[in-house]
């Protein structure tokens, strides 16, 4: 008897037959799909005559009105702080409350109950949803990026204390600690590095949220540029489009270095 | 002195990890607890400060019967027991101070923990301890910067903070290298001696435990089988404590199986 040569790697799917049948199946399905899409390619050259008026009609970058420009940014830099910091604000104690290892189920399932529902959601949808709650204005959009700070960097957070080292939970109940003096020397220390990198990600994640929001009317920048695009102002919309481009590019840049000297 | 009463414990519904168990500890003696993986020595220690819950039986001590103590009663209690692990449990985030004073939050309020403001007679005491062990100098670097036999000095440390009236070291060596399992060895029994402090250590190391202990406890599939000073374990004894399933054990197991 002689030792087998020759190996290969199980596939993913065992039966050959199912197997082929279902990679063909899937071809045939994005053939059929491209194929039934009603792609009308006259409409589509017209609108890249359209689309060219538009570029051509935004250069130069118009920055006349700055003032607008400049105040629209600061909004939006208002809005993005003050979600930020009521989210995690918000967040720390649902994410507690979310942690399987540290708390009894029903609050678990209330803190998870929670933040899955400030996830369901996209941004704009909620956004949508304030604007009509609360009025046109930057307190709809700092509302809106609250709900989507709290949806991400809770599950995040709480996740990060299902992982802690849980001896150093059990070393604090055996010297006699109180449920938060507990918290606060065991498992506090363990997820601050994870809190302050959230922070930092989702104060650059709602700046650029904000612009977003704000095309429904949350304010900030992104009500200056529907504006602006309202107006046929496109040399105007460019200009604040590079601002926002330059703003990501800063607060990445920041952002990045902040979370390399934490750890 | 502390009194363990016909302790048992018992995993869900498998058979008992503890039976009927019971054993004394009186004034100041070094004791080991040895015997095989899964004989339940960690499970007794646990049981002592309730890390782990009884099933039934009592624990006392010094007058105090903690298995019938409420939650709040439960955590007074635990100050006087005085805990050493086996893989430190620092907060290795935090400096050597703060972990040495976290062996007081049972004793200042939340907001003083949370402020670090500690009581002058605490910081004096921190040093006190911390010099005694030799690592005052590290007061301000962060628990994970020292080696793993100052770690440890750091853990005991942090139990005397206590004050306790009785230390559990549940394989306080298994992490350390030969040479400074020995030093912390010593160092146990040395403040077991200079504090009047009755110290139940859990461990593998037979040679060690013969050497640094007053009394040795030998223990397998949930029962104490030995008993005595260590001067009096032999080879037959020590083949007995580290041998299979004892014949009534067998049975047992048989029948559920």
């Amino acid at each position: 008897m002689t030792t087998q040569t020759v190996w290969r790697k199980p596939p993913f799917i065992k039966s050959p037959a199912v197997r082929w049948v279902f990679y063909i199946a899937v071809a045939a399905y994005v053939i059929g799909t491209i194929a039934t899409l009603p792609i009308d390619w006259e409409r589509t050259a017209q609108g890249l005559t359209r689309a060219q008026r538009i570029f051509s009609g935004a250069f130069p970058p118009s920055f006349e009105r700055s003032g607008l420009l400049i105040s629209g940014f600061m909004e939006s830099l208002k809005i993005a702080i003050l979600a930020t910091t009521l989210g995690m604000i918000l967040s720390v104690p649902l994410a507690f409350m979310a942690a399987r290892n540290i708390s009894p189920k029903p609050v678990y399932l209330l803190g998870r109950g929670t933040f899955i529902l400030a996830r369901s959601f996209h941004p704009v949808i909620v956004a949508i949803i304030f604007v009509k709650a609360v009025g046109f204005g930057p307190l709809a959009g700092a509302l809106t990026l609250t709900v989507y700070s709290i949806g991400f960097v809770a599950k995040l957070l709480a996740e990060r204390i299902e992982e802690i080292d849980f001896g150093q939970v059990e070393a604090m109940r055996s010297v006699g600690a109180s449920f938060f003096s507990t918290m606060v020397y065991a498992i506090l220390p363990q997820i601050m590095p994870r809190l302050v990198g959230l922070g930092i990600y989702q104060l650059d994640s709602n700046l650029r949220a904000s612009a977003v929001v704000g095309i429904v009317g949350a304010g900030g920048i992104g009500a200056t540029l529907a504006n602006a695009f309202g107006r046929y102002d496109y040399d105007f919309a460019l200009a604040i489009t590079m601002v926002i481009v330059g703003a990501i590019l800063i607060s990445e840049a920041v952002s990045g270095m902040i979370r390399k000297r934490m750890t | 002195m502390l009194e363990i009463k016909n302790l048992v414990k018992r995993y869900g519904k498998g058979a008992p990890v503890l039976k009927d168990l019971n054993l004394s500890v009186e004034g100041e003696q070094l004791m080991s607890i040895i015997g095989s993986s899964g004989a339940g020595k960690s499970t007794l220690l646990r049981c002592v400060n309730r890390l782990v819950e009884p099933t039934s039986g009592s624990i006392t001590l010094n007058g105090t019967d903690f298995t019938t103590l409420g939650p709040k009663e439960l955590r007074r209690a635990r100050r006087r027991v005085g805990m050493v692990f086996q893989s430190f449990n620092l907060v290795d985030r935090l400096s050597v101070m703060e972990n040495v004073q976290s062996g007081r939050l049972g004793y200042i309020s939340t907001w003083a923990a949370v402020t670090r403001r500690y009581p002058a007679e605490d910081i004096e005491r921190a040093f006190e301890l911390m010099e005694r062990v030799g690592i005052a100098q590290y007061a301000d670097k962060r628990a994970d910067e020292l080696s793993g036999g100052e770690r440890q000095r750091v853990g005991v440390v942090r139990a005397l903070m206590q004050r306790p009236e009785i230390l559990l070291a549940d394989e306080p060596t298994a992490s350390l290298d030969p040479k400074t399992s020995e030093q912390i060895m010593s160092l146990l029994r040395d403040l077991a001696r200079e504090l009047n402090l009755p110290v139940i250590i859990n461990i593998h190391n037979v040679t060690e435990a013969k050497e640094y202990s007053d009394r040795i406890v030998g223990m397998r599939y949930g029962r104490i089988i030995f008993d005595d000073k260590p001067a009096a374990l032999d080879a037959a004894q020590m083949d007995e404590i580290y041998a299979g399933t004892p014949s009534e054990d067998r049975q047992e197991m048989g029948a559920i199986a």
